[in-house]
């Protein structure tokens, strides 16, 4: 098993049409993950070759899902479009949707959670995320597909790179799924659901939980592994460095005042009994010692 | 970005807040003639982006325009938390009987916005939150629904506000709820929301924090970011769409993506506490795809800092491969000449890491060393940089 992505993922890429979501379309294919379509509005009817694979365009992700059956979508749509994207899709009761787009105004990100809340039907993953993968299963969205294989650790992260960077670390154990759930203010899916999902996946016996300055979502977290997880959590916290009212790179990763602090959120993890690494390689050294490999 | 008060005085008067007569200053005869067009007492107030500014004596009561100049020059250049004061605001002053707090931000652990309401205004509101939570009402705001006549009434309510002023209130915050959402905005707060003695409600002073990523659909919000704070450094990477920010360490930071990057700069801190307590010099974040030109980009940036001693170059390859990294900073390097003075530790991984190294070492430029781990690369570019 893995959480929220696996061999039965059928898989739509809304904005394939664009250079992106070609470009990635082209990867993720290469990776083995079910993609059967795109959605691009106005653009329905049009079959894209994508190295031998015919894709069908639709021009709305209801008429996408009830010709291919497709269970998941990831939308690398612009900014500017993205939060239509995202309802079209909320509308289509999709269940689940990945969304890579880096640059969505939080108001449209607010405003589509809040809507996939009223619906109940749809888990939204980012935005400005990497997407996940359960290797040798499905690959959605970006993270590169031949770091590492299958194994035993759940991954959940809000940097792209620094989830890159783990799987690289302990490639020889591999993972059950690697969740990037993204790195701006407002996100779909949560440290918390991903500990959740892990700690309910009998693939998966250990945990890595990266996280970075800015919000409570780590403090949030540390507080639900104390009560929730009983599986052997690692952590590792970036962010020391930065100094507060300063946005680093990512639209949430910043210190207000004396809250969201690189410190406060490894003092969180540390008081329910997560080990938290000074650095990347040394979390992953911890992870290793708890599983003895 | 946050705003100067002035700033968000001019964005609630758009929307229909009322506020008070005002007109920004950046000398004392400015000031003077904005005093003479006012009339009567004014208020001049430093315009810096933080707390406290009153009790540094960033605001004066000026009873006449020469007065006014008198306090401009006194506020004028004063230094305010690190802060230099450039520009002042004169406001018309006005007879207050009660003081409020007022704001409608994004709530991040809710993923949801919220309104803080409380009749004791005026002062620190974290203050207040802290020692005395209960006089401090908190309002969740549904995305689907917004602020309507009607949550307005039952948030007014909520807050306690005092009958004679719950409708004026209640105007003001449909009209709050307006900026925020016209504006982009993930702060819109008002302390102090005064009660005059003639019973007016008016924003006094304000605080508004705008969402960048919205720029693309907020044309004006442009013409209101302070060029005049923004480093050299960091405006320079801007105009290169680099995201860039200059910090006080020794040691130069490139790497791709916002997290591995932040990373880097820890480790740095890390591995630099026994070299003397050798720190980051900045922030940069080439992103997935590192050319060349992006590479020098990035590099003519950082060697561009006076206070930069090494460099650390910080690369998982992931969609981008370090054979292209490894080119690039071979040809950043080229294209960068005798500019490039300083020592450059790379540490690349990920996709194509064996080609890329060997790039390097086929290059075997004098200022790149390459380095097996993050941490070892750290360790040595912290060497360096203490040297």
């Amino acid at each position: 098993m893995a959480i929220f992505l696996d061999e039965t993922s059928v898989v739509i890429v809304q904005g394939m049409t664009g250079s992106e979501g070609t470009k990635h379309t082209r990867r993720m294919l290469a990776a083995g993950t079910k993609i059967v379509g795109g959605v691009t509005p106005g653009k329905g009817g049009q079959i894209v070759e994508i190295d031998a694979h015919l894709l069908p365009v639709f021009n709305t992700v209801a008429e996408a899902m009830s010709a291919t059956g497709a269970n998941t979508s990831v939308v690398f749509v612009p900014p500017k479009f993205a939060k239509a994207a995202v309802i079209d899709a909320i509308d289509a009761a999709m269940p689940l949707i990945v969304v890579i787009t880096e640059g969505i105004p939080v108001h449209d990100a607010v405003s589509f959670y809040a809507y996939s809340l009223t619906k109940g039907t749809t888990r939204i993953i980012g935005p400005n995320c990497p997407g996940l993968i359960s290797p040798g299963k499905s690959n959605v969205g970006i993270i590169p597909a031949d770091i590492t294989g299958s194994g035993p650790i759940g991954l959940v992260s809000k940097s792209g790179t620094l989830t890159y960077q783990m799987m690289y670390e302990l490639r020889d154990i591999g993972f059950s799924t690697a969740v990037g759930i993204g790195g701006d203010p407002v996100i779909g899916t949560t440290h918390i659901d991903c500990l959740r999902a892990f700690q309910d996946d009998p693939d998966t016996t250990a945990i890595v939980i990266i996280g970075e300055i800015g919000g409570d979502a780590e403090e949030r977290a540390a507080t639900f592994i104390a009560e929730y997880v009983t599986k052997p959590v690692v952590g590792y916290v970036a962010g020391f460095s930065a100094p507060e009212g300063k946005t680093m790179g990512h639209a949430g990763a910043i210190v207000s005042g004396s809250s969201g602090t690189a410190q406060g959120k490894k003092d969180a993890l540390e008081a329910v009994g997560v080990k938290v690494g000074q650095t990347p390689s040394e979390t992953a050294q911890l992870l290793r010692d708890i599983l003895g490999r | 970005m946050d705003l100067f008060e002035y700033q968000a005085r001019d964005l609630f008067e758009k929307h229909g807040v009322p506020v008070l007569a005002a007109a920004i200053a950046t000398t004392p005869d400015e000031a003077q003639a904005a005093a003479t067009a006012i009339g009567g007492r004014v208020v001049v107030k430093a315009q810096v982006k933080t707390g406290g500014r009153g009790k540094a004596g960033g605001v004066k009561l000026a009873e006449n325009p020469a007065d006014a100049r008198a306090c401009a020059n006194s506020i004028l250049g004063m230094d305010i938390k690190g802060h230099t004061v450039g520009t002042v605001m004169i406001a018309a002053a006005a007879p207050i009987e009660a003081e409020y707090y007022l704001a409608i931000l994004l709530d991040r652990s809710n993923r949801s916005f919220l309104v803080m309401a409380s009749v004791s205004g005026g002062m620190d509101i974290e203050e207040v939150a802290h020692t005395a939570p209960e006089k401090l009402a908190k309002i969740a705001v549904s995305a689907v629904d917004g602020i309507s006549p009607a949550k307005a009434k039952e948030i007014v309510e909520a807050a306690k506000f005092p009958i004679d002023v719950a409708d004026q209130v209640a105007d003001v915050l449909l009209k709050l709820w307006d900026v925020f959402q016209s504006e982009d905005a993930t702060l819109v707060e008002v302390n102090p929301l005064v009660k005059t003695k003639d019973g007016r409600v008016i924003a006094l002073d304000g605080k508004i924090t705008l969402d960048d990523n919205a720029e693309f659909r907020q044309p004006d919000h442009g013409a209101l970011v302070d060029h005049a704070a923004t480093n050299v450094l960091e405006a320079a990477a801007k105009e290169k769409n680099l995201n860039y920010v200059k910090l006080d360490g020794e040691v130069g930071i490139i790497g791709n993506g916002a997290g591995l990057v932040m990373s880097t700069l820890d480790v740095v801190a890390y591995a630099g506490a026994k070299y003397g307590g050798v720190r980051p010099a900045n922030f940069l974040d080439i992103g997935g795809g590192a050319s060349a030109q992006i590479m020098a980009d990035g590099l003519s940036i950082i060697l561009g800092d006076p206070d930069v001693k090494s460099v650390f170059v910080n690369v998982f390859g992931g969609i981008t491969s370090c054979d292209a990294v490894a080119t690039g900073i071979v040809q950043a390097l080229e294209l960068l000449g005798p500019k490039a003075t300083k020592p450059i530790v790379v540490r690349l991984d990920g996709n194509n890491v064996a080609e890329g190294r060997a790039i390097l070492a086929k290059a075997a430029h004098p200022l790149i060393e390459s380095a097996e781990t993050m941490d070892g690369a750290a360790d040595r570019a912290a060497e360096l940089a203490a040297k």
